[in-house]
């Protein structure tokens, strides 16, 4: 039997609520729905996630998904051994078993057919088959299925089914509101608040520009990475170029106008 | 130094030798100021040169303006120029143009103002030259017979020109005249006299400072992500009005900025730019208008100031770093510039104030003015406050500090101009239409009879390889919808090549250009699909039944091809084929009939436009079929209609065929272009130029992205097809197999 105790969140993890949303995911959980999240890059999915981990103090499994990924990757495989082959329970079935929260990252990297395993656990039966070994798990009952994707950035081919969205619960984050997300770079980063709520302008500076020439604007995780090097003390200007201008674009003229709102907003 | 005394006057009136009468009348006045910015042996220079020009033989004008500007053009760039400019004067009486002589030493003492130094007077005297050799005509080898017809219109326009333009700004601008319009009179005339549309449009683009079109965008993203708001900017032009310089506004239409902004001592003309916006957003954001009817223009003025001010703060509250822009910008007036007794100091009052509410260190000790500083602060320490409150504490202040003074005609307007801010004209209503200025230019109706026929015509620029620079907007392209012929035609023509297609639909079927995907689950395939052989060895020492398809492969699937077909319809198509009885027109439409139809069979996006050109002011270019189109009886009955007629010019059409092809979302963007002939038009003696502007339209185009790709019917072509196209086109000789050429070109170029 696989440790259950290595899957367990120990330390809590900061998660500031922006709704109802604890209450939301503790029925769901209640319940045994599965849940998926969505919202932009960096905007706290997945810290969400290892909170209500934490809160409910039951073991995560995280799964990064990508396109190479097969069905096996999720459900498990025989290996080669000195007498052998040998069975390796995959994550998916590990969490089915000892009764774990799976969380499924970026479902939406994965290819279509690979998702299409997840379905019998996601509905009433809440079942896992394994074909190659015969084997037909029940779900423990604390299992729980999450998955986050990004509607935002993804193209055309890459969407969920129906038939897998509607398997689940959902939960739409953004980025927080100006002030609760100032308040979280303070409590993260240990900044002041004053400096948090400049850099949570210069983001909406970044935010405002999203679709004309940015995909995407500047994360919450974003600002606390220069938080957290203005706090190490570095000078801000250098620690918003860094952390907020660099990564995000290689446009000129958005770079001149970020670097503008940088000099502007730190005067 | 010394008043001049009579016995030396004496002497200087005798040295000039002259018996004009209207000397007297300046002598005296000119000596004096020329004996303060002379040395001894200047002066005596300027008496010889005076002198000689008093015996020219041109009147007493020359000699009465050179007594007058030489102190001041002396004292500007040296006196040590002089025999440069005389030698320039002796050359202009000695050729035709010595009716040049009285403008050039006219403006002589502005120029000198704007070129301080001796080394830069000598650059103008040589531009001078230059103009003056390269423009003065000649007649069958006899030279200089006609005077440069550019000449005196630029010497006139010069202060202006150098006002605007760095000194290599001017040349280029001279040179470019010269150029394009040394063959004739008077155009050359209106280049020089800043008449004409291109006169003023190579200005622009030597002008010195920060564009508009260069930061455009950057001031549109400054708009959305510092501010949130969007609006569009339109630039007005700074460079042709001297007396009243326009004052950024912003309407329904837009927010009107100037075209060009120089760099404000450590101020960035950029940031110049973002302070106007700023603070044009500022008055979106914060302002209201306010009813101007009981209010006297002094108490208007005093509320626009105080709510200005009122605005940059807010701003400054916004962006803190924004401080250091804006009283950067400000003027600082000094305190007791200006004389209450003699003038109206209404206007330096409100600019101290104005500088005093932003400024916490003006160092201003008018007891009124700290008090109403106080007081502006004291009420925006409250929040946002309001025009109206705003507008109370200005009336109040425009009571307590009126004086009679203010109502003289002298203003004091040094130091006063503020010139970041908008003109205000959003924070005024009026209830009743007063006699104010936009009252009478409203409702301006157009007359019911001025029908808009086709849109309006494009601008496009020509590459000019003489100085390997643009001509801003040269050409002007119209564009419009083909008219539609009978459909059928071409289905006739399909029918005829029926065996043709039915060849090339063999070929359409096996191409698979394009987009890599990676085929798992192979029995045979490039390569080893690691993750599956290892399965596939568990499963067999498992003692499953092992998955033999162990490989995998790539194969190419999708294509994402945009074609942009562009035909060459000038006259030479209507030319009958050696040995045939067909048109080359005739063979053109057969042949883009059968490649439509495959690039339909492919799925591929294309556009079919023609093109002709009856000189630059007329270059016309036809849709016939749109990307998104089908090829279906609406195109089939326009490429039925199309007609031969016209010129050749290439450059332009394919720039706005680019201009399409380059906004499709496509991987490879492909533009034909089919031709009989080389580039060439009318208006252009040069053989040389249009194929080298085609040339450079061919490279801004591979700068896009867009491969392009010639098919010339032109025997002789190759000459000059592979100047303009590299390598990239195909001469087909006999043009009568072009129908089954020009599909199976397409394909071998797509596969």
């Amino acid at each position: 039997m696989t440790d259950k105790d290595q899957y367990l969140v120990r330390k809590e993890p900061f998660y500031q609520q922006q709704g109802n949303e604890v209450a939301l995911y503790e029925a769901a959980y209640r319940n045994k729905l599965p849940v998926m999240v969505k919202g932009p890059t960096g905007c706290g999915k997945s810290r969400f996630v290892e909170y209500m981990a934490w809160k409910l103090n039951k073991p995560l499994i995280t799964v990064a998904c990508n396109e190479d990924m097969t069905a096996s990757d999720l459900v498990g495989r025989y290996l080669l051994d000195a007498n052998g082959t040998r069975w390796l329970d995959g994550p998916l079935t590990t969490a089915a078993r000892i009764g774990a929260i799976c969380y499924l990252d970026e479902i939406v990297e994965a290819r279509q057919d690979t998702t299409v395993v997840i379905h019998p656990l996601t509905d009433h039966r809440r079942t896992l088959p394994l074909d190659k070994k015969g084997e037909l798990i029940e779900a423990h009952p604390d299992f729980q299925l999450v998955i986050s994707y990004n509607p935002g950035y993804q193209n055309l081919m890459k969407d969920l089914k129906q038939s897998t969205k509607q398997r689940f619960t959902g939960f739409a984050f953004d980025y927080p509101t100006a002030e609760l997300e100032a308040s979280i770079l303070a409590k993260e980063a240990g900044l002041d608040e004053a400096t948090a709520a400049k850099l949570v302008k210069i983001g909406h500076t970044a935010r405002n520009l999203k679709g004309h020439g940015l995909d995407e604007g500047i994360s919450t995780r974003l600002l606390v990475y220069a938080a957290t090097l203005i706090k190490d003390g570095i000078h801000p200007h250098d620690a918003c170029r860094m952390a907020l201008v660099q990564p995000i674009t290689d446009d000129a003229d958005i770079r001149a106008t970020l670097e503008h709102a940088i000099d502007a907003t730190f005067a | 130094m010394t008043a001049i005394t009579t016995e030396q006057l004496q002497a200087y009136r005798a040295r000039l030798d002259t018996r004009f009468p209207q000397v007297e009348a300046i002598f005296e006045a000119s000596m004096a100021e020329a004996i303060l910015s002379l040395s001894t042996r200047g002066m005596d220079a300027y008496l010889d040169a005076a002198r000689a020009l008093g015996k020219l033989g041109r009147g007493a004008e020359p000699m009465l303006i050179f007594l007058e500007e030489w102190p001041a053009v002396a004292a500007a760039a040296g006196e040590d120029s002089l025999p440069k400019v005389m030698q320039l004067i002796s050359g202009l009486q000695r050729s035709p143009n010595s009716r040049a002589i009285n403008p050039f030493l006219q403006n002589l003492a502005a120029v000198a103002r704007r070129l301080p130094s001796a080394e830069q007077l000598d650059d103008y005297l040589a531009i001078i030259n230059d103009l003056t050799e390269r423009t003065t005509g000649s007649i069958h080898g006899h030279h200089s017979t006609f005077p440069s017809p550019g000449l005196p219109e630029f010497l006139a326009q010069a202060p202006f020109l150098l006002n605007q333009l760095a000194l290599s700004g001017v040349r280029n601008w001279v040179d470019y005249g010269i150029r394009n319009y040394h063959h004739h009179p008077e155009r050359q005339a209106e280049f020089f006299s800043l008449q004409s549309a291109d006169s003023r449009a190579v200005m622009q683009r030597e002008r010195h400072g920060t564009l508009f079109v260069d930061v455009e965008r950057k001031l549109d993203l400054y708009l959305r992500g510092l501010w949130n708001d969007s609006e569009q900017l339109v630039p007005y032009s700074t460079a042709f009005d001297e007396l009243r310089k326009p004052i950024p506004y912003y309407d329904k239409l837009g927010i009107r900025v100037p075209d060009v902004q120089d760099d404000a001592g450590e101020i960035k003309a950029i940031d110049r730019y973002r302070a106007t916006l700023a603070h044009i957003v500022g008055h979106r954001r914060w302002s209201l208008p306010q009813i101007a009817d009981n209010w006297s223009p002094f108490q208007r003025m005093a509320v626009e100031f105080f709510e200005d001010c009122r605005i940059d703060t807010l701003l400054i509250r916004e962006y803190p770093g924004l401080a250091r822009i804006l009283l950067g910008l400000h003027p600082k007036p000094v305190e007791d510039a200006c004389d209450p007794e003699t003038t109206s100091c209404l206007r330096h009052r409100l600019a101290m104030l104005s500088r005093a509410l932003l400024d916490p260190a003006h160092g201003y000790t008018n007891a009124d003015l700290n008090d109403f500083v106080q007081r502006f602060h004291a009420i925006m320490a409250g929040g946002e406050s309001s025009t109206r409150d705003i507008a109370g504490l200005a009336l109040s202040y425009v009571a307590k500090t009126r004086r009679q003074s203010d109502q003289f005609a002298k203003v004091h307007f040094d130091n006063t101009v503020i010139d970041y801010r908008d003109d205000n004209r959003q924070l005024w209503q009026f209830i009743e239409p007063g006699d104010e200025e936009e009252a009478f230019d409203e409702k301006r109706k157009i007359e019911p009879d001025e029908e808009i026929t086709g849109l309006p015509p494009r601008h496009y620029p020509e590459w000019d390889y003489n100085s390997q620079s643009y001509r801003p907007d040269w050409v002007s392209l119209y564009e419009a919808l083909h008219p539609s012929g009978n459909a059928t035609d071409i289905d006739k023509l399909l029918q005829k090549h029926a065996g043709t297609a039915k060849q090339l639909k063999r070929i359409l079927d096996l191409l698979k250009p394009q987009d890599k995907v990676r085929i798992r689950y192979q029995e045979e395939g490039s390569e080893l699909d690691l993750d599956v052989a290892i399965r596939s060895l568990i499963d067999l020492k498992g003692g499953a039944q092992p998955d033999p398809r162990i490989n995998m492969s790539h194969r190419t699937s999708g294509r994402d091809i945009a074609v942009s077909l562009v035909l060459d319809l000038s006259e030479s198509l209507n030319e009958k084929v050696a040995g045939s009885e067909q048109s080359i027109l005739q063979l053109s439409q057969e042949a883009v009939s059968l490649l439509a139809w495959a690039i339909e069979k492919l799925g591929d996006p294309l556009a079919i436009a023609g093109f002709s050109s009856n000189t630059r002011h007329d270059v016309r270019y036809q849709h016939i079929k749109g990307f998104s189109e089908k090829w279906n009886d609406e195109v089939k009955g326009r490429l039925a209609a199309i007609q031969a007629g016209f010129s050749t010019r290439m450059g332009a059409a394919m720039r706005h065929a680019g201009h399409y092809l380059g906004k499709r979302k496509a991987d490879k963007k492909l533009m034909l272009i089919l031709t009989d002939g080389q580039p060439a038009d009318i208006d252009v003696t040069d053989p040389r130029a249009l194929i080298e502007d085609a040339r450079q339209a061919v490279n801004e185009l591979d700068r896009d992205g867009i491969f392009t790709y010639c098919i010339s019917l032109d025997p002789k072509a190759d000459e000059y097809v592979s100047d303009i196209f590299g390598r990239q086109y195909t001469v087909i000789d006999r043009i009568e197999t072009l129908p089954e050429k020009l599909p199976e070109l397409f394909i071998a170029l797509t596969k």
